[in-house]
């Protein structure tokens, strides 16, 4: 199926490059390059390039292209979600997965790469797997690596990959057993001119990080199930369970995992915890405009608005800008028109403000495009869709595990459509 | 040593400079070129070793060229490190091919690796071997595949199918073996292997549907517990397969769709068509029943919805939209609105295959409208293709928050998007009546756009639209025809000058003085605009020639000079036509129809139209052209094949109904399958229930006889108990092995996973332990013919505890064991607390060393020990294999003289047919029957357990219940024993 990868960076060098059946030559990418000429953004390389004898299957990550060879019909979700999930391992492994890390393990990176395909198709795709194979790099391993010589490689042959729960490994032991669960919510909303919400969804994630020894068998159940309207699970989750009693019930891997990907239907009232205020104008004629924007939070249930951040793409008549913000700092991108401000937290007694006065051009007409104002933040200890865990049991196992949940909001894709109202009433 | 030198150095320097060093002293390394490691290499220490391999692989992984060091890497591929001789493996699959005769010297490590005890060395031996390009070693291969194919490990044959389609694109001639392999590979039970070689077979004969029918139910089943990747791979090939088998779930609704069609087509004069597709629609009104099969397809994949895995999601859609009834489809559409989350790449493809589905199922996607709306931070692809699927989801119900939509893209910066947002809403404009007018009022308003792009597109766009109603509209063709002046883009200049031509009626005065403005202006066009120029003067010579003709001939003249040929002829094609000479021909007469006829208005229609002929997700399907390898979807049959195809053997089903009845554990899967399975044919009258019912009352017969013997009441009363214990033990199952119930998601198939190797048989309770001198614990133990997974050469024992006591028992284990040299045990792991009443069922591993002597030890509670034993019959020291009959003649021809005891028995009363004898013997001895083409004779192969031995058993039945008896065996013992065994079990 797959039949070579090429790793490219961000400045077009093919700096990795590994085959599973006939090597295929490098020359091959040059058709990728053509469509990444072509292209006007990196992102906007279409992910599946056909060329007179091979399909190239590409994904971007990490300014990092994993470029796929292929030669025949094969889904090509299979493919991009294969490379997702190599990308996925690089990081799990490395922790960051940039040029610089994976040139410096590049032969755990070919032993991974080894074992995750055979012959094109997935092997060992499992990382509670594939560790147990290869250990990952640490400081540590490779100082006493170093030293006396011994391997990444582990010596123990693979039972997982035997086993009926291929997704964890045989014989995990802890001092201290714990299971954390992280509940994240994000909100991708976008919000018209007038201030009212044109759409709002909540998608949430329950991700783990379990360290028990032995063979655990967990139940997680919620107080509010009925709120998720769409779910997709780790395999290792019970799926019959769930149907009949609304109950996550699991052996879960062996360290960090995603549980569960849910989305809270559309139908759902969505809370909006924070609201924007804001005045752009330009006047015809004049090189000047003004610039106002304000922040305030809504509906956070008490809970702090932090690590607030507005971006917002300004016309491209706009020269500079010069802006006075109540708190935090603001920067402009006079090439790319970007203006980013980091606001922090939002103190309710207090609200945020931005404002000031843009210079336009000499002689440009008046601009007419919408800016868009795009919103990240943060609300620790709140789920917004109001999803609670309700209990999580353990069976099989005899000991007391330390338990802890946590909760965040986030927003997600976060969109104001800011359309340029003054300059509607001038012209009108 | 030079390296390290040089290593040292080039940290000091920036990158720059180290380029430029790296340049200048490439010509050095060419000279040394590879010295050292060779050195490092030929060395003793494995950390020189590892490190030389360490630096040889990360030069491959540069695409550096090292096969000049083949001969000295190819040296260490038997080195005892574990991770050099990885490496080794990366290098020698790498450079084999261009090493061909260097490589074989590998050969024999990999051979001698095939025969290691240990499952794990045994694949990867055949891994790496199979990865190795040489065609020299074809034969290697071939052999060595097919005895994993037959190995015990599950996890060896899950290798033997990778490594078909390896040794398939290196000689497509072994195909009719490999099919063979793979026929073997579709029977195995475990999920393991499942998605391995359904892979396999798409590789090799993905036109040998055939070879599904026996296993589709198998594989329906076991789909959940598959991996992921093997899941894509059987349900996109199971999708085939249901459309070459069962009935288009749509039938009557495409037979209204048809009927009102041909209403409208219907021509009188072909009497005959019609009364075929008259007897044709009688055919088809027959109320449609989905077979079974289809409904157990569709039930099995749903759950996957939710997987993680996008390809495993889009997989399942893909099978749904293609084979499920329209009422059905709708569940797919969450899915594939939750995958537009992920990361772009995923977005892309998702969107692809949800624009096609649109055009088809619009209503499917309907509620999730706002998902697809755009944000501006979307990828420009992305953004186009949400756009398309809008377009496509646009009706008259939500036309108005649709356009709403499309307006605030069109002030979006990213001008190729808004240039499809124009065009979008053109679509949206023809498709639904209702707001043509709307659209086309919004487009003119947009004319006076400052952007020229926008204008150019809505001048496109406009001229579309106009072209379905021009009379309505003389005003905006007046309004464009003052564009004229300004707009510069040259398409949108030539489609106002075309629409001014085309209705040259509708604004009489205004179209000569446009033309009078372009002749001025002719020469500095470009060429689309030179054409339209010249078109709009010859419709306006033919219309108002009095007005037109001077302006007219000047234009033709100015186009007969021009430098584009294509014009100059343009120019002289016409000037043929329109002015009448008296050597133009007579086509000249026509002029007036050829220039001014009605044209038809163009259809706006979605790139996606069609596209659903090829397999939704596929990556043709993206491509729209068909990649190499693409297996079509065929088109549902007229009629169904005969489903009883998929029936599996009979002579299976009565084997396996008996277990049911008289093995408590281990109930097979296959029995629960067909029961239900036979339930559903009948209910559903299918034809296929006739063989289904058959195996019923041949089992039921087979149960009547074995009963015969007790009285009604006490045969009630056994089975009640049994069904008790089989109840409790499955409970207990389920506690000890929490592993194994994740393989509970889907009930049926939870029986499948139990066991798939052994071949069922009944399986018989010893006392391990009265419960009278057990002072109220009993304790029974039995065979459970399970694999013991900790230890392949260990005989599975499984233990069950009944506390019959007051009180609870704690701390129960085993001490002391005092054994036969030799002999090995694995204790089960403690019981802490067993309550009063219950029974917990533990299993535990004895290695007997392939003799029958009892194991001894001790079993402890927490108040008392019990001195126990545990002699095996001999037919548990063996577990079954898997040969043909080729494969057993052979062994059986190794095993003669000494080695083969013969004895002449007669059966036993009841021993009348086949199926007895092979129950009975089976129930003997752990054995797997081989394939026979004779009647007389049946086969049964297995090894030994410790050792591996090969233990063949063949009974032959002569006239008058005679019958002879061959066991071959290279442990006389053994064969020994195992005649009397199983003489005695055949003579009862």
């Amino acid at each position: 199926m797959i039949h070579s990868l090429f790793l490219i960076n961000a400045s077009g060098d093919i700096f990795l490059e590994k085959h599973w059946k006939s090597v295929v030559s490098r020359s091959v990418c040059d058709y990728f390059f053509e469509a990444l000429e072509r292209a006007t953004e990196p992102e906007n390389v279409p992910p599946v390039i056909p060329t007179p004898h091979h399909f190239l299957i590409n994904v971007l990550r990490h300014r990092i292209y994993f470029v796929a060879v292929i030669q025949s019909e094969v889904p090509p979700l299979f493919v991009i979600e294969f490379l997702h999930r190599v990308v996925d391992t690089f990081q799990d492994y490395f922790g960051v997965c940039t040029e610089a890390a994976i040139k410096d393990n590049v032969v755990v990176v070919y032993e991974l790469l080894e074992e995750m395909l055979d012959n094109g198709f997935p092997l060992a795709t499992e990382s509670n797997i594939l560790k147990e194979l290869i250990k990952p790099p640490t400081i540590l391993r490779t100082v006493v690596n170093t030293i006396t010589g011994s391997t990444n490689v582990g010596e123990q042959l693979p039972t997982g990959q035997l086993s009926v729960v291929p997704w964890r490994r045989t014989g995990v032991k802890y001092t201290n057993n714990e299971a954390y669960f992280d509940v994240v919510e994000e909100i991708d909303a976008i919000i018209d001119k007038s201030g009212s919400t044109i759409t709002a969804e909540i998608q949430g994630v329950v991700d783990a990080c379990v360290k028990l020894t032995g063979m655990p068998d967990l139940t997680l159940s919620f107080m509010n199930p009925r709120l998720l309207d769409d779910v997709s699970f780790h395999p290792c989750v019970r799926f019959k369970r769930w149907e009949a009693e609304r109950i996550l019930s699991f052996i879960p891997p062996d360290g960090n995992f995603r549980l569960l990907s849910y989305h809270v239907s559309s139908q759902n009232l969505v809370a909006i915890p924070v609201y924007v205020k804001h005045n752009i104008s330009f006047r015809e004629g004049s090189s000047q405009g003004r610039f106002e924007l304000t922040l305030g939070p809504k509906q956070t249930m008490g809970k702090a608005v932090e690590s607030v951040l507005v971006s917002s793409q300004l016309p491209r008549g706009v020269l500079n800008a010069n802006l006075n913000p109540s708190q935090g700092t603001y920067t402009f991108d006079p090439v790319t028109k970007l203006l980013s401000w980091d606001v922090g937290k939002i103190n309710p007694q207090k609200l945020p403000s931005l404002k000031g006065s843009m210079s336009l051009q000499t002689g440009a007409s008046k601009p007419d495009e919408n800016p868009t104002i795009n919103i990240q933040f943060k609300i620790q200890q709140l789920a917004i869709s109001g999803l609670k865990v309700n209990r999580l049991d353990m069976y099989g196992e005899k000991y007391k595990p330390f338990k802890g949940i946590k909760y965040m909001t986030k927003a997600g894709k976060f969109q104001n459509d800011c359309h340029l109202l003054v300059i509607q009433k001038l012209a009108g | 040593m030079i390296h390290l030198i040089m290593d040292t150095f080039l940290r000091y320097l920036k990158e720059r400079e180290q380029e430029q060093l790296v340049k200048i002293l490439s010509f050095m390394f060419y000279i040394f070129r590879h010295d050292d490691l060779k050195e490092m290499l030929d060395s003793n220490k494995d950390s020189l070793k590892l490190e030389a391999m360490k630096r040889i692989v990360a030069m491959i992984a540069r695409g550096k060229n090292t096969s000049d060091l083949f001969p000295a890497v190819v040296k260490n591929v038997a080195c005892k490190n574990i991770e050099v001789k990885k490496l080794v493996y990366v290098y020698l699959v790498r450079y084999a091919e261009e090493q061909q005769d260097l490589a074989l010297l590998s050969i024999s490590t990999f051979q001698r690796g095939l025969k290691d005890p240990n499952q794990l060395i045994r694949a990867s031996a055949l891994r790496v071997l199979s990865s190795i390009r040489v065609t020299i070693i074809v034969p290697i291969m071939m052999l060595a595949i097919k005895e994993a194919a037959s190995d015990m490990s599950p996890y060896v044959r899950k290798t033997a199918a990778h490594a078909i389609p390896k040794l398939h694109s290196l000689d497509p001639e072994q195909k009719d073996q490999l099919i063979e392999v793979i026929e073997k590979l579709l029977a195995d039970k475990t999920t393991l292997v499942a998605g391995s070689v359904v892979m396999a077979f798409e590789e090799v004969c993905p036109d040998r549907i055939d070879l599904i029918h026996k296993n589709y139910r198998k594989l329906c089943n076991l789909l959940i517990d598959v991996e992921e990747w093997g899941q894509v791979v059987i349900i996109n090939m199971l999708t085939r397969y249901a459309r070459t088998q069962f009935l288009n779930p749509n039938i009557n609704e495409s037979l209204l769709e048809d009927s009102s069609e041909k209403a409208f087509y219907a021509s009188d004069d072909e009497e005959d068509e019609d009364k075929k597709a008259e007897a044709a629609a009688l055919v088809k009104r027959k109320p449609y029943v989905m077979d079974p099969d289809h409904r157990l397809l569709l039930r099995n994949t749903k759950p996957l919805l939710q997987s993680r895995n996008a390809a495993v999601v889009m997989a399942v859609a893909q099978l749904y939209f293609h084979l499920a009834p329209k009422a059905e489809v709708g569940i797919i559409a969450k899915a594939l609105v939750r995958l537009m989350r992920s990361h772009s790449e995923v977005q892309y493809v998702v969107l692809q295959n949800v624009a096609t589905m649109t055009i088809k199922r619009r209503g499917m996607f309907e509620p999730y409208l706002k998902s697809f709306y755009i944000r501006s931070t979307d990828p420009t692809q992305i953004k186009i293709l949400k756009l398309e699927v809008l377009t496509n989801l646009a009706n008259e119900t939500n036309i108005s928050t649709i356009l709403r939509e499309f307006q605030t893209y069109i002030k979006s910066m990213d001008k190729d998007f808004v240039a499809a947002s124009i065009q979008a809403i053109g679509r949206c404009a023809t498709n639904i009546g209702e707001v043509r007018d709307t659209c086309l009022n919004g487009l003119v308003q947009l004319l006076s756009n400052r952007d020229e792009l926008v204008v150019a597109e809505s001048v496109v766009v406009i001229k579309k639209l106009l072209q379905m109603q021009p009379e309505q509209h003389s005003d905006i063709i007046k309004h464009m025809a003052k564009l004229i002046d300004n707009i510069q883009v040259p398409m949108a200049r030539a489609s106002i000058l075309w629409l001014i031509g085309e209705y040259c009626e509708h604004v009489p005065k205004i179209a000569p003085d446009v033309l009078r403005k372009m002749a001025k202006t002719f020469t500095n066009e470009e060429d689309i605009v030179k054409l339209q120029i010249i078109n709009l003067a010859a419709k306006l010579y033919l219309t108002n020639s009095k007005q037109t003709k001077l302006l007219t001939q000047y234009v033709l003249n100015l186009a007969k000079y021009d430098q584009n040929y294509d014009i100059r002829d343009r120019a002289r094609f016409i000037r043929q036509l329109i002015v009448p000479t008296d050597k133009s021909g007579a086509l000249s007469k026509y002029a007036k129809k050829l220039f001014l006829a009605l044209k038809p208005a163009p259809v706006l229609e979605s790139p996606f139209k069609d596209r659903d002929h090829f397999q939704l997700g596929s990556l043709s399907h993206l491509l729209n052209a068909k990649a190499g390898g693409y297996q079509e979807l065929p088109e549902w049959p007229e009629s169904a094949p005969d489903p009883s195809v998929r029936n599996v053997e009979v002579k299976d089903s009565v084997c396996a109904r008996r277990t049911v009845l008289t093995g408590p554990e281990g109930a097979g899967s296959v029995p629960v399958n067909m029961i239900l399975l036979a339930h559903l044919t009948e209910s559903d009258s299918g034809s296929g229930s006739e063989s289904a019912s058959a195996s019923d009352e041949s089992g039921s017969g087979s149960e009547s006889e074995e009963s015969g013997e007790e009285t009604e009441s006490e045969k009630e009363e056994e089975d009640e108990e049994k069904e008790k214990k089989r109840k409790k033990r499955l409970d207990k199952t389920k506690a000890k092995k929490p592993a194994e119930e994740s393989a509970e998601r889907c009930a049926i198939h939870t029986s499948y996973q139990i066991n798939t190797i052994a071949p069922s048989g009944s399986i018989k309770m010893y006392e391990l332990l009265h419960r009278i001198t057990g002072e109220g614990l009993a304790v029974e133990y039995c065979f459970s013919r399970q694999p013991f997974s900790p230890d392949p050469n260990m005989v599975a024992v499984q233990i069950q505890f009944t506390n019959n006591t007051n009180s609870e028992t704690k701390n129960l284990h085993i001490e002391e064991p005092r054994l036969q040299s030799g002999m090995r045990i694995r204790e089960f792991a403690e019981i802490g607390l067993q309550p009063t009443g219950e029974s917990v069922t533990v299993v535990m591993g004895i290695d007997f060393c392939d003799s029958t002597q009892a194991a001894n030890f001790q079993l402890c509670t927490h108040t008392r020990k019990f001195f126990v034993s545990i002699q095996p019959p001999v037919g548990e020291l063996m577990t079954p294999v898997f040969l043909t009959e080729n494969d057993f003649k052979k062994e059986q021809g190794k095993l003669m003289g000494m080695n083969e005891i013969s004895e002449k028995l007669t059966l036993g009363e009841k021993c009348v047919n086949e199926h007895v004898i092979v129950e009975r013997v089976t129930a003997t001895a752990n054995l797997s029957r081989v394939p026979c083409g004779s009647d007389k004779e049946c086969r049964f192969a297995g090894k030994t357990v410790s050792s591996g031995c090969l233990v063949l058993v063949t009974v032959t039945t002569k006239e008058g219940g005679r019958a002879q008896l061959t066991v071959n065996c290279e442990k006389m013992v053994i064969g020994t024993m195992l005649v009397k065994d199983i003489m005695q079990a055949l003579s009862q």
